[in-house]
């Protein structure tokens, strides 16, 4: 049981750490300059939100194969085929949680407006350091709920996880599939242990979330 | 000097200007809204960018294959809402201006914060201040990063009146200590009149007229003339104050006036003059409770509607010009035509 909480938070915290750092140039992106057709790109992104997961997981499965071409690709960077592994479990997390990590950083970035820029600008301060010491720090209650969306999506995921990752211990076996594995064999009381668990952890991120979002906020 | 060409087109207008001005004293820009003059100073501080040409002094910052980013531009924007960052306490948001502005700074932080009054509110959040406050901060923000040329958009117009009057003030101080350009966009003449050493009038996105206020604001073609209230603005040196009554006698070229109201001798003197406070006599009214009385000759005029008309007089000794508002029967009645010699009644004179 503490092996799969271990992994699973391994498992968000990476992603999250991963989702930060692809996210934000993503989303900025997106925001500046606006053009219409970079709509297609955010509906890209946006495509886990609808997506059956397994749907997700299906292809995420195909395209990490090593017998095809970008499977073969990535095999041959990371040395192994990536199915039923841990790195391929954190790259289909990533893909599987970008668009809570993208979305509420375009919202932020789109509340802003060009004002603050433009200040900055006539202020002499350069796009990069305006980029960290004005748009960062007025962006971070989207910064707040995209991080703690993607840690807990992440957490939560299922479909893909069994699709890509299995039910390997210690390498993809995480909670939601140790939940579903204590059910499957009868073990209630571990099975409730985990749900429980869960439920609690889930009302307290959104709780905190929200708390300190509130206080975030810029009026 | 300042040289600054743009052309282009901006939305459904197109804007073409072009102007010089002296590199020092404050200009500003006037015009109804929608006639282009924020993009002008948009255009000046590299925000906007049409084809154009835009030299301050030796620095060329635009031209044909030039075109300096904002960021590397020495100017001060104020926008017209104050927009300071709302992550920043007062104190942060105006070391975010001297940070980047570098060393050479033209007035220390110190100078600045006193200049403005603003040290009570040095750390306090933006959201804690009053729209009037908020404004002061943000001018001591711009001018903190040492800039050479000082860009005001209708700063003033976000305001209600308590609060622009208490930011006026501020600004008369800035324009006597500070010795940078300013280009200030308004609406409002009566910002113009207490402020403005020259008047760029737009009107489309062309330039109708360049100029001093006073020249301007007796042109008989302008709009400045026809506004309901239309005045003259003129500068006064002090020459003495009245105990007894409580009058100071100040100089004009080509005439002098009583203000009711005690002068320092030292300040620059600007007094205005409402066209429909001056009437005209062809005699002398010495029994009259009118003290201000100037011998004048009709110099042009010109009917704005079916009973008024504007007259431009001459003062005497080649003086300086004041415009008149009569009614067409006392034009009439009087028998005027171009250069009528009468005498000019002033019945109210302001200190701005």
């Amino acid at each position: 049981m503490w092996e799969a909480i271990v992994l699973t938070i391994k498992l968000a915290t990476i992603t999250t750490m991963l989702l930060l750092i692809i996210g934000t140039p993503l989303a900025w992106w997106l925001v500046r300059p606006k053009r219409w057709w970079k709509e297609i790109f955010a509906s890209i992104i946006s495509l886990p939100l609808v997506l059956p997961p397994t749907v997700l997981g299906f292809y995420l499965l195909l395209a990490l194969s090593p017998n095809h071409g970008f499977g073969a690709f990535l095999t041959k960077i990371f040395g192994h085929a990536l199915p039923f592994t841990f790195t391929g479990l954190v790259i289909g997390s990533v893909i599987y949680s970008l668009p809570f990590m993208v979305q509420p950083l375009r919202n932020a970035f789109e509340t802003m407006g060009e004002r603050p820029l433009e200040v900055a600008a006539t202020l002499r301060a350069s796009p990069l350091d305006t980029f960290f010491s004005v748009v960062i720090p007025m962006a971070r209650s989207g910064f707040l709920t995209g991080s703690v969306f993607s840690f807990a999506h992440t957490v939560g995921e299922f479909g893909v996880v069994l699709m890509i990752g299995g039910n390997i211990p210690n390498e993809t076996k995480v909670l939601s599939v140790a939940i579903y594995d204590y059910v499957e064999s009868l073990q209630w009381e571990q099975a409730h242990w985990l749900a429980g668990g869960m439920l609690f952890f889930a009302f307290v991120v959104i709780l905190i979330t929200s708390l300190i979002e509130k206080r975030f906020r810029y009026d | 000097m300042i040289e600054a060409r743009f052309c282009g087109q901006l939305g459904h207008f197109t804007l073409d200007v072009n102007f010089k001005t002296p590199n020092q004293g404050i200009t500003a820009l006037f015009g109804i809204s929608g006639c282009g003059k924020t993009s002008i100073l948009r255009c000046m501080a590299g925000l906007q960018r049409l084809e154009g040409f835009l030299r301050i002094k030796d620095d060329i910052w635009q031209d044909q294959k030039i075109f300096l980013p904002t960021y590397r531009r020495p100017v001060g924007y104020v926008f017209q809402e104050a927009s300071l960052f709302p992550h920043l306490s007062v104190k942060e948001n105006l070391q975010f201006g001297a940070k980047c502005g570098g060393k050479k700074s033209l007035i220390n932080f110190e100078e600045i914060i006193e200049l403005l009054g603003i040290e009570k509110l040095l750390e306090r959040h933006p959201s804690k201040l009053s729209g009037g406050e908020c404004q002061r901060v943000a001018i001591g923000r711009a001018l903190l990063s040492s800039p050479r040329l000082l860009l005001m958009d209708e700063p003033l117009s976000a305001l209600d009146r308590d609060n622009k009057n208490e930011i006026i003030p501020y600004l008369e101080r800035l324009h006597q200590s500070l010795n940078i350009p300013i280009f200030y966009v308004t609406h409002d003449i009566s910002e113009v009149e207490r402020l403005a050493d020259r008047l760029i009038l737009l009107e489309n996105g062309k330039i109708k007229e360049i100029g001093n206020l006073h020249d301007l604001s007796a042109r008989l073609d302008l709009p400045l003339a026809k506004a309901n209230d239309a005045a003259t603005v003129f500068e006064a040196q002090f020459l003495e104050f009245n105990e007894q009554y409580e009058l100071t006698l100040v100089q004009i070229e080509g005439g002098t006036l009583w203000l009711p109201s005690k002068i320092s001798q030292t300040n620059k003197i600007r007094i205005r003059i409402l066209a429909q406070d001056v009437s005209l006599a062809k005699f002398r009214a010495d029994a009259s409770s009118i003290l201000n009385i100037l011998p004048a000759t009709v110099e042009s005029f010109a009917p704005l509607n079916n009973s008024k008309i504007n007259v431009v007089l001459r003062l005497e000794n080649n003086g300086v010009q004041l415009l008149a508002r009569i009614t067409r029967k006392s034009w009439d009645h009087l028998d005027l035509k171009i250069g009528t010699s009468l005498f000019a009644q002033v019945k109210s004179v302001a200190l701005i």
